[in-house]
């Protein structure tokens, strides 16, 4: 029996800061010491606090090591492990200012405190290619129970009562789709799940699948029996390779029980899963094209009705789900529905899993029950903006949503008040703006992100998005006049209503959003010619003060396009010499401006 | 293929293995053991090996075992300190596996300490 546990975080953030070194560096150690038989090590999924990793976490005593690289690990097995001192200098430290030396269990520090698990309870807990570990923490009781207890239809109404609604961002009532798939007509019917997960910032369902795959398919397997499918597929993109992965063994290990087959737990009932990659396209992550991709087909929309429960995977009723919502399924069978639905808001039950990003201090993954205010997640969890800068905007929903100015901040968050304040849920990516983002240039980093990702099939989106592009560009190179905004307006609702899919229907609200509670920023670029965050290079002018400037020179020595020039030689008596920009040459790189030691370059 | 019962023997036989990793917010019992170079070459390594092991055994989730430096008193070693909460701390001294044992059954498990082993009773 061993008498320490080694957790090692194997997600894909750790996996890039090499934890795959440092968990075979913490095996070599261990064997050096002789305490193969007394610790044991485990490669996990995402711990969650992906801002501080690679992260390790040593039980019992649950030491939560951050940032450590495989120099560290000598130390932590002969001070930890051999000796029992815990490698104070090692620990996570919530307040980085006081740097008080503690240990934080993980559940201690202020990033877990407030947040529920469950569609993430597994994650950075269990071994997600060990399958009896799964099964430890209650896994594939819930499959038990629905096949040796339940009926399909009870299966149904619990997941109805619950409450649960898609978590790929539309919002759509479970159980609703599940009872419209149970009724479709059909020989045959398919179970699929949506992994292609494409938002830039979004990591919510890769981070599921590396860290606890087991429970996306117990769960499609309970849906398969509820809607009488035998076969499913996981649409999940190829860019996930450790995802990709660890579900190929999960799945592996499930057929071996006999946990999927033809004949689970000689319950007579039969389900086969099986992987499909996707190469990327972000439209693929829509229903009709994943489907239409799945059958090996260049990856386009068709318009709906027919919805897939009545006509879905080659032609047949077909249950499609996202991995956060398979995650949920197991928990709701096994607690009920009633448990489920005391979290949360009115109409939206439950927890969401949300990916922090930009400019904030805890960049992960966290998991917080429906209504928690953004300013919990963003100042409590996420640890706030780093270096003191102050808070803009936050973007939810990706290239599909819009952005929360600080107003706004204290809107429980659910489906509908996203919608009410212009926004969306969106599949979960949460990124935080501070003063030096400008919002035009936000917009339209997300709008070029969804020219390039358009499948082209409908003119809305392949030619309107396009103008729509192009007018933004007008903007921020400070062309445009004030009409423009307001055919930018114009051409976003028509966009919207006449678009296909909801790859179009989506693709201007950032463009919206912004124009709605950032408009003063799009007027200081048409009106003023002037960028207020200093982003847009072209509207960008460096000046050189002339009374703070001392005359280093460090500037025109740092300026790649040598358009700092010295312009006179007989210097006041303090100055060595005094330098004046060339408008003509500068490139805006701002290498002046970060190199100045005396403040005297300004931008604006 | 495994049956129902296979799986369920398997989530039990896992369970004891992986409690380890329960951090909950319990009302929890915390034994330390001195592992300090002193501790470690009086003996505490099988002492501490011992406590995990009848932990897990009779499966007592509000039982954290923690090791620990030099207590001061390296005559004594191994020594064991038991904190309930709510109680006075308790420290045992010269333990061996099979005291370790004793004292999980007795102390831990029935709440009745094991006065013979008290540090008090070697002075």
């Amino acid at each position: 029996m061993f008498r320490s546990h080694v957790l090692v975080c194997g997600g894909t953030g750790c996996h890039s800061n090499n934890s795959a070194k440092i968990l075979e560096e913490f095996n070599a150690q261990i064997k050096a010491n002789n305490l193969e038989e007394d610790v044991m090590t485990v490669q996990t999924g995402c711990f969650g606090l992906c801002a501080v990793g690679p992260v390790v976490i040593v039980y019992p005593e649950g030491a939560f090591y951050c940032k450590i690289t495989v120099e560290d690990v000598k130390e932590i097995v002969e001070e930890h492990l051999v000796k029992g001192r815990i490698v104070e200098r090692l620990l996570h430290k919530d307040d980085h200012e006081t740097a008080d030396h503690k240990v934080s269990a993980l559940s201690e520090t202020n990033f877990y405190k407030k947040q529920t698990r469950v569609a993430l309870r597994n994650c950075g807990v269990i071994d997600p290619e060990n399958i009896d570990e799964y099964i430890a923490y209650d896994g594939y009781q819930a499959l038990i129970k629905v096949l040796t207890s339940m009926s399909p239809q009870e299966v149904i109404d619990v997941v109805l009562k619950s409450g649960l609604r898609g978590r790929g961002g539309a919002g759509f009532p479970t159980g609703r789709k599940w009872q419209f798939t149970k009724d479709a007509v059909g020989d045959v019917k398919y179970v699929c799940c949506n992994a292609d997960e494409g938002d830039p910032g979004a990591f919510m369902d890769r981070s599921i699948l590396e860290g606890d795959p087991h429970a996306v398919i117990e769960a499609m397997t309970i849906a398969a029996y509820a809607v009488g499918s035998n076969q499913g597929y996981v649409y999940v993109r190829a860019e996930y390779p450790i995802a990709v992965h660890r579900l190929q063994v999960a799945i592996k290990q499930a057929n071996e029980y006999g946990l999927l087959g033809d004949n689970i737990l000689g319950t007579g009932f039969k389900f086969n899963l099986e992987v499909r990659l996707g190469a990327g396209a972000f439209v693929c992550g829509e229903e009709t094209a994943l489907m239409t991709s799945i059958e090996g087909k260049r990856g386009e929309p068709r318009p709906r009705p027919p919805f897939p429960a009545n006509k879905g995977l080659f032609g047949k009723p077909t249950l499609l789900n996202n991995v956060e919502t398979y995650a949920n399924i197991c928990q709701i069978i096994l607690k009920g529905a009633d448990w489920f639905a005391s979290m949360g808001t009115e109409k939206s039950k439950g927890t969401k899993v949300f990916a922090l990003g930009g400019k904030i201090v805890n960049t992960g993954l966290v998991e917080i029950p429906m209504g928690t205010t953004l300013r919990t997640v963003i100042e409590d969890i996420g640890g706030g903006i780093p270096n003191g800068k102050k808070f803009k905007a936050a973007q939810t929903g990706g290239p599909s949503g819009g952005c929360i100015p600080a107003e706004h901040l204290d809107t429980p968050i659910d489906y509908d008040n996203l919608v009410a304040i212009g926004s969306m849920m969106g599949s979960g990516g949460l990124i935080v703006m501070d003063e030096d983002n400008c919002m035009v240039d936000i917009a339209k980093f997300f709008l070029e992100f969804t020219v390039d990702e358009s499948c082209g099939k409908c003119t809305p989106c392949r030619i309107g998005n396009k103008r729509l592009l192009e007018l933004l560009t007008k903007v921020t190179d400070g062309t445009a006049t004030l009409e423009d905004l307001d055919k930018m307006e114009k051409l976003c609702h028509y966009i919207k209503a006449n678009s296909l899919c909801g790859l179009g229907q989506t693709a201007p609200n950032p463009v919206l959003a912004t124009l709605r509670y950032f408009r003063d920023e799009y007027i200081a670029h048409v009106v003023d010619k002037t960028c207020p965050a200093g982003v847009c290079k072209k509207l960008l002018n460096f000046k050189i003060d002339k009374d703070k400037c001392i005359g280093c020179g460090m500037c025109a020595r740092n300026c790649p396009a040598s358009a700092i020039v010295r312009t006179d030689y007989i210097a006041p008596s303090h100055k060595l010499a005094s330098f004046a920009i060339d408008k003509e040459k500068c490139v805006k790189c701002g290498a002046c401006l970060q190199n100045c030691k005396f403040g005297a370059i300004s931008k604006g | 293929m495994k049956s129902i019962a296979d799986i369920k023997a398997i989530r039990e036989k896992m369970q004891s293995e992986i409690i380890m990793r329960d951090n909950k917010d319990v009302e929890e019992i915390r034994v330390v053991v001195g592992m300090a170079t002193c501790g470690i070459s009086a003996g505490a390594r099988p002492v501490y090996n011992a406590l995990v092991e009848e932990v897990l055994k009779r499966n007592l989730k509000n039982v954290k075992i923690a090791r620990t430096g030099c207590l001061g008193m390296c005559k004594l070693e191994p020594i064991v300190e038991v904190y309930v909460p709510n109680q006075e701390k308790v420290t045992y001294c010269h333990v061996t596996p099979e005291k370790a044992v004793n004292i999980v059954v007795n102390h831990l498990v029935n709440g009745k300490v094991c006065t013979e082993y008290l540090v008090g009773s070697e002075e």
